[in-house]
């Protein structure tokens, strides 16, 4: 559809993809994860959720575009910033979500771009469990992610394989119709409702993803499935009443 | 009694307080209500008999046992609307820092960095 679109892998997209990056304290990691970005995406926009670390500054230098939260409001409320500011610039076809910790792969961010710019599917989802993956889950959080599958799979019934890969490439009416309204990290599992509440179309691609003990140390906890449990309780009972 | 000068002076304060609080849409209605509160429990610490009067009209035994489900009533309530108030306060702020991101002119644009190519960093 693009001449940009061509699998080479010395592509650069140019201000039509927008790569957003939502960050919390990241200061360590994050200036490289974005450089990386940088060589193969023109248009990379970081949200800082009010990071205390001096992030903004690493990202800024690094050349992103930033957006700062002035106070932490939290992941989901991040990404939303980030979806905000891709449907004001009108250039952008796809936005694609990148964790700023370093577990995701540039390639797999280019593979996803380009699946998502043909424009046959509205959503491109990035799978860690897909047999090309090639990644190794730690033990409890493979437990972890399989119980936010299972859960997510039913209250949603998609039929995919990672329902909390930070990863995905979302086509402009995907991000139109996706309202992300939990701050917390119930928002993985919120974007995910939107596809069949409005009929978008979706597609997994494997990538891979490094876990580092730096991104262990960051992610979500055993216990804070269950706040997610409970946060997209309540918000399916909104939505009920 | 001791007890009942503490307790009707802590009403009268409470009450007093309340008056003189934040405006409020229904601010009349709830300086009425507010008023029949305060004046309930001056009354009911002044004649205890009262409370138990009232507790055997509705099937209760003791006053005291009233009172206490009353109060976690009235807790009950209260906490929800604070929860509600709190939840509309936090999306107002999600949406002023959204905004406060998003018109926020950054100090390097992208596209300038973004077309040189190579970025370095020197942090």
């Amino acid at each position: 559809m693009h001449a940009t679109t061509s699998p080479v892998p010395g592509t650069r997209f140019g201000p039509e993809v927008c790569v957003l990056v939502p960050m919390y304290n990241e200061v360590t990691v994050v200036g490289s994860v974005i450089e990386e970005l940088l060589q193969h995406f023109s248009h990379v926009v970081c949200v800082d959720d009010g990071s205390t670390d001096g992030s903004s500054a690493v990202a800024r230098q690094a050349g992103a575009r930033v957006l700062r939260h002035p106070v932490n409001l939290g992941a989901g409320a991040a990404m939303r910033t980030g979806f905000e500011y891709v449907l004001r610039d009108p250039r952008v076809q796809v936005a694609v979500t990148c964790d700023a910790d370093g577990q995701h792969r540039v390639v797999d961010a280019v593979r996803l771009a380009q699946r998502a710019l043909v424009g046959d599917v509205d959503v491109v989802l990035g799978s860690r469990f897909l047999a090309d993956s090639n990644t190794s889950v730690p033990g409890a959080r493979r437990l972890l992610l399989k119980a936010a599958t299972v859960f997510t799979r039913l209250t949603t019934r998609l039929d995919i394989t990672d329902t909390h890969n930070g990863l995905r490439a979302f086509g402009r009416r995907a991000v139109e119709c996706t309202d992300v309204t939990l701050r917390g990290m119930a928002h993985a599992s919120q974007v995910l409702a939107a596809i069949p509440e409005h009929g978008l179309s979706y597609v997994e691609e494997p990538v891979h993803i490094a876990y580092t003990e730096y991104s262990l140390g960051k992610g979500q906890r055993g216990l804070n499935a269950f706040n997610i449990l409970c946060d997209l309780a309540v918000h399916q009972m909104r939505i009920a009443r | 009694m001791i007890i009942k000068v503490v307790l009707i002076a802590g009403i009268a304060l409470a009450a007093a307080l309340m008056m003189r609080g934040p405006a409020h849409r229904q601010l009349a209605l709830r300086r009425m209500f507010g008023i029949s509160i305060a004046a309930m429990g001056v009354a009911a610490v002044a004649w205890p008999d009262l409370t138990t009067r009232a507790a055997n009209l509705v099937g209760v035994g003791r006053g005291t046992d009233l009172v206490l489900y009353l109060a976690v009533l009235a807790f009950s309530f209260l906490s929800m609307a604070l929860y509600q108030r709190i939840a509309r306060l936090e999306s107002n702020i999600t949406q002023l820092t959204r905004e406060l991101a998003l018109t926020t002119p950054p100090q390097q644009t992208t596209d300038t960095l973004a077309t040189s190519g190579q970025v370095t960093r020197s942090a």
